[in-house]
């Protein structure tokens, strides 16, 4: 046993050794990024969390007030409607995105002309940001002027499709590009196989397809339910979060809180709240998909 | 998408490239035969996809008086520019300049941070990178909306309110977790023989990431630059709460205020978001390749 160990480990010093000569800088290369990153993006948190105790509309100093924001947190109606929202509404966009995504990325992996075209116009939506897109749909869904000469942004359930729909209109695109890559690197053999075995179209694709895009899977995924904080400004533009406060998500309503009211404290205690939910969200993520392991996905095969 | 617009990976078997047993015959078999259901889901998206863009163009180009009494689904009877004048005589040319300039700078800083970053992530492998690549895995989920009351608390400190660096550096920060990511994924697949090589040559870390590293990841960089200029172009929340005044406006920022400056001139808000994405539709017409190319690579390869 220690005598494999130790030859394994005089085997692998040699080379070791070379690459300590080059392409090994020291880790203070890092540093300037690390630096700019933890001002921008860590400092700020952690100002967040200390906020979240305090009262403060932004001109004097902010005052600590203890748990104040955070009992207050527990027990506003439009916090518990709104994380049940912002939830809902990220289970509905994925399921909505994924599905569709998934299916046009398959097929559009195929290499026929037609399907080359077509996918280079299903991009296009992608190429407009939130903002434009945002305003683009508040145009066409007007009840004066729209497609739809109907108030769809005035009813409860009406807005909230809106904003399902409108996120999926922008970023399935993206997503559909990201199943596309995904569906390429499939190995051809595979399907080879299954096809001498006799298996149809809808067997290779229950089969072989989704198994092996797991790995796009999770990642769109990923993505996704990050992503989807950024409905900000579609519920902003589209909304305003109403009607009443039926589609205020909790960026929308830290927004409010912060720079519509002025209450920062409470604010705070929001943002600290969405870092908390957000960062446990992805540890768990990266957990499941091991994204965090220095390998290169190429390895072993 | 053409049939060379992606490199298709080595070990994907394949039938043209093969042995003279795969007949032109076989190879339809397996990737060429036509799926009826599947195409007609892709019509019913490219239906979903153009009427929206249709009825944009088509009501950006009638004139305000008749937009409320006609279909916007009909085609205008006397097309008028009217609109596009209105929206370039209210400054669109100085948002469009000061969105240009913000997401130069953006990717500038980005590559500068990111690319060192990377690379010791990826080579140096001790502690301290390791600690370093941790904290941009984590970095990934901290959502915009969450740090921004800090924010805007650190960049009044700093003077920097009401400025364009108050919006170039925050967005340079948030582009950065991603632009590591994927830079990391494409570095790990730099073989190590090449280290060695250049080892043996006495290479110095600095000569081995401008001769090596750096055009090995052509494929990773050009994602980097892609995704930080779109997330610069397309970025609202920053703009919306650092900055007032007309001076430093950005494009996304104006379309926003045009909404309640054009109030129910729809069709010229209509051309605003037409004219906002008419920058990036160029470029997605002049390098579709590189393009979609980059982005995929946002979703892993």
């Amino acid at each position: 046993m220690t005598v494999t160990v130790e030859k394994a480990r005089t085997a692998e010093k040699p080379p070791t050794r070379h690459a300590n000569r080059a392409g090994r800088p020291h880790a203070a290369w890092a540093l300037p990024g690390v630096l700019f990153f933890t001002f921008f993006a860590v400092v700020p948190m952690a100002l967040a969390l200390y906020l979240s105790f305090t009262t403060w509309d932004g001109l004097g100093d902010p005052r600590p007030v203890g748990l104040d924001n955070w009992k207050k947190l527990l027990d506003d109606p439009r916090m518990t409607q709104s994380l049940g929202l912002t939830v809902v509404l990220t289970v509905a966009s994925w399921a909505f995105q994924t599905v569709i995504a998934l299916l046009l990325g398959v097929w559009a992996a195929g290499r026929q002309r037609n399907r080359a075209i077509l996918s280079a116009i299903f991009f296009v939506p992608f190429l407009l940001s939130s903002t434009a897109i945002s305003i683009l749909f508040y145009a066409l869904l007007d009840p004066n002027f729209g497609i739809i000469q109907r108030d769809t942004l005035g009813s409860q359930s009406g807005a909230f499709l809106a904003i399902v729909f409108v996120g999926g209109w922008q970023f399935i695109p993206f997503h559909t590009l990201i199943y596309q890559g995904g569906a390429r690197q499939i190995p051809e053999v595979l399907y080879q196989a299954a096809a001498i075995d006799g298996a149809g179209r809808y067997r290779q694709f229950f089969s072989i397809t989704l198994p092996q895009l797991r790995h796009t899977i999770t990642t769109s995924t990923v993505l996704m339910v990050v992503g989807s904080l950024t409905y900000f400004e579609t519920v902003l533009i589209l909304t305003k979060g109403g009607p009443g406060t039926d589609t205020a998500i909790l960026p929308y309503l830290m927004y409010e809180a912060g720079f519509k009211t002025y209450d920062f404290g409470y604010a705070s205690a929001i943002a600290s709240f969405l870092v908390l939910a957000a960062t446990g969200l992805s540890i768990v993520l990266v957990r499941l998909t091991g994204f965090g392991a220095m390998r290169s996905t190429r390895e072993g095969m | 998408m053409s049939h060379d617009t992606l490199p298709r990976p080595t070990r994907t078997l394949q039938p043209d490239g093969g042995p003279a047993k795969a007949s032109p015959g076989r190879r339809r078999h397996w990737t060429r035969r036509a799926n009826p259901v599947a195409g007609l889901g892709a019509f019913v998206w490219l239906v979903i996809v153009l009427v929206p863009i249709y009825a944009m163009l088509s009501a950006s180009l009638t004139g305000a008086d008749k937009a409320l009494t006609g279909n916007p689904l009909k085609p205008p009877t006397d097309p008028t520019l009217d609109n596009y004048n209105t929206v370039l005589g209210n400054g669109f040319g100085h948002l469009l300049s000061n969105t240009a300039i913000v997401a130069v700078a953006v990717v500038g800083i980005v590559l500068t941070l990111s690319v060192p970053l990377a690379y010791v992530a990826v080579r140096t492998r001790d502690r301290w990178s390791n600690a370093a690549f941790r904290l941009f895995l984590v970095g990934v989920a901290i959502p915009a909306q969450a740090v921004v009351v800090p924010l805007y608390l650190l960049i009044a400190k700093l003077d920097l309110y009401d400025t364009l660096l108050a919006v170039i550096l925050p967005t340079a920060a948030f582009a950065m977790p991603v632009s590591v990511l994927v830079l990391v994924g494409t570095l790990r697949d730099v073989s190590e023989d090449l280290y060695e090589a250049m080892a043996l040559d006495g290479a110095s870390p600095l000569r081995v990431l401008f001769q090596l590293t750096i055009p090995l990841a052509k494929g990773g960089i050009s994602t980097v630059v892609i995704y930080s200029a779109l997330q610069a172009w397309n970025g609202f929340l920053f703009p919306l709460i650092f900055t007032q005044s007309d001076e430093p406006r950005v494009l996304t920022l104006g379309l926003f205020n045009y909404v309640s400056q054009f109030g129910v001139n729809i069709p010229a808000l209509l051309a605003s978001v037409v004219l906002s994405g008419i920058p990036i539709f160029a470029v997605y017409l002049v390098a579709r390749r590189a393009l979609v190319g980059g982005l995929m690579g946002v979703g892993g390869k």
